[in-house]
């Protein structure tokens, strides 16, 4: 018979759960706070939009620029596809399609952001200009910082990828930022279709 | 449970569902009226909902493999049981399974909860009970000359078992319950649960301690 009984010192051993790793289940909490986010700010948005009462939406004199904003989601929806194929790339030990995958989704979010800073400098109202021009911006600017962090998240990604970090059996470096990116992503789809095109 | 963000590749079908999803509202409310749109975001989510559960159901049980931990000679046996390690059938079980080899004895004491409590997060208590069941248990064991570590597990006793089993890697597992009707709610239907979650040996104990401890009794 074999003797194990083990003294143990100091503060309890944290719990661990098995079901998913840890860097895993830290991104789902994450992005299950970030729902809570959006929705809170979607609320206030539905709040102006339906119990305001407006007889048109936008509400005059507002105007948005549908078009300039769909090619901006065409932009954000093909940085999925190359983050997609990036990761793919690296599960094939392809490791300069991965490259090529993050160096253009980084170039892509990029574009999104600037075509984003743009259209606030010529769309003619400001934050402070009514209900709507709140939500407006709190609802766009708040996807806008999302999609900052996600380009430090990529940008973090890309320099690894150049130092050879990522294996096809090891690249939870990339699958992460992914993740997120196409998070981001979901919640523009939502953002676009609700405040630009409904 | 489906979750569209447990990896990159779910994630990006997810985008490609949402894209659908919401083209289909937006076409269907610019090209006939807004009241067409929201049939279609009904129905749309109605299936959605609808495909979410049958896939649910449909879903495969992932079943966890054990391990191998520990050299030739070494047999590892958890034994998952909330106060009935102290019962004679699993000490003789046990006994007669780790004869001949080096033996690893595992007994996990998931901390058990009613089900307000487990649904409150109010679980101090009940892994405090757990703590002091498991102290006898072993204590149990060592007298009738069995060593074995101990750890409290998990509420949900088949979450206690998945976390051991990955972390001891198993062998085999003994699970020890009363007899039927006398389970813990949480218990019930435990073994078949089990048995077709994880890829290892498993035996199922009933011990009684009532009637162990009648016939223990002196007759007057």
């Amino acid at each position: 018979m074999t003797v194990h009984a083990e003294a143990h010192h100091g503060p309890p051993i944290a719990n661990q759960s098995s079901r998913v790793d840890s860097s895993t289940l830290g991104m789902l909490l994450f992005i299950a706070s970030e729902i809570m986010l959006f929705g809170s700010f979607f609320t206030a948005y539905f709040f102006v939009r339906v119990v305001g009462g407006a007889p048109e939406w936008p509400p005059h004199p507002f105007h948005l620029p549908v078009f300039v904003a769909g090619v901006n989601t065409l932009i954000l929806l093909t940085s999925s596809f190359t983050m997609h194929w990036s990761l793919q790339a690296i599960k094939r030990g392809n490791r300069a399609g991965m490259q090529a995958g993050l160096v253009l989704t980084l170039a892509l979010g990029l574009t999104f952001l600037l075509t984003q800073a743009r259209e606030y400098s010529r769309i003619g109202f400001a934050p402070h200009d009514g209900a709507f021009g709140s939500s407006f911006y709190g609802l766009t600017g708040l996807h806008g910082a999302h999609v900052f962090v996600g380009l430090t998240l990529l940008s973090f990604a890309t320099v690894r990828a150049f130092r050879g970090h990522f294996t096809p059996e090891d690249h939870r470096g990339v699958e992460i930022p992914g993740i997120y990116w196409h998070f981001v992503d979901v919640m523009w789809i939502v953002v676009y279709t609700t405040v630009y095109i409904l | 449970m489906i979750n569209p963000f447990r990896s990159e590749e779910e994630a990006y079908r997810f985008l490609l569902v949402t894209v659908g999803y919401f083209a289909a509202i937006a076409i269907a409310a610019l090209a006939i009226d807004k009241w067409a749109g929201l049939a279609v975001f009904v129905l749309l989510t109605l299936a959605g909902v609808v495909y979410l559960v049958r896939a649910r159901r449909a879903e495969p049980m992932r079943q966890t493999v054990s391990a191998r931990r520990g050299g030739e000679n070494e047999h590892r046996i958890l034994v998952i049981a909330n106060e009935t390690v102290g019962g004679g059938l699993l000490r003789e079980e046990i006994r007669r399974r780790s004869e001949g080899y080096d033996e690893h004895v595992l007994v996990v004491c998931p901390a058990l909860n009613t089900a307000v409590r487990h649904w409150a997060s109010d679980e101090d208590g009940a892994r405090a009970q757990a703590q002091e069941r498991l102290n006898a248990s072993l204590a149990r064991l060592r007298e009738a000359g069995l060593d074995a570590k101990g750890e409290v597990g998990d509420a949900e006793p088949l979450q206690a078992m998945e976390d051991a089993v990955r972390l001891f890697g198993p062998d085999e597992i003994i699970i020890s319950t009363h007899p039927e009707g006398r389970s813990h709610w949480l218990e019930r239907g435990i073994v078949d649960a089990a048995r077709e979650r994880f890829a290892v040996p498993i035996t199922h104990v009933v011990v009684d301690l009532e009637a162990e401890q009648g016939s223990r009794e002196p007759t007057p």
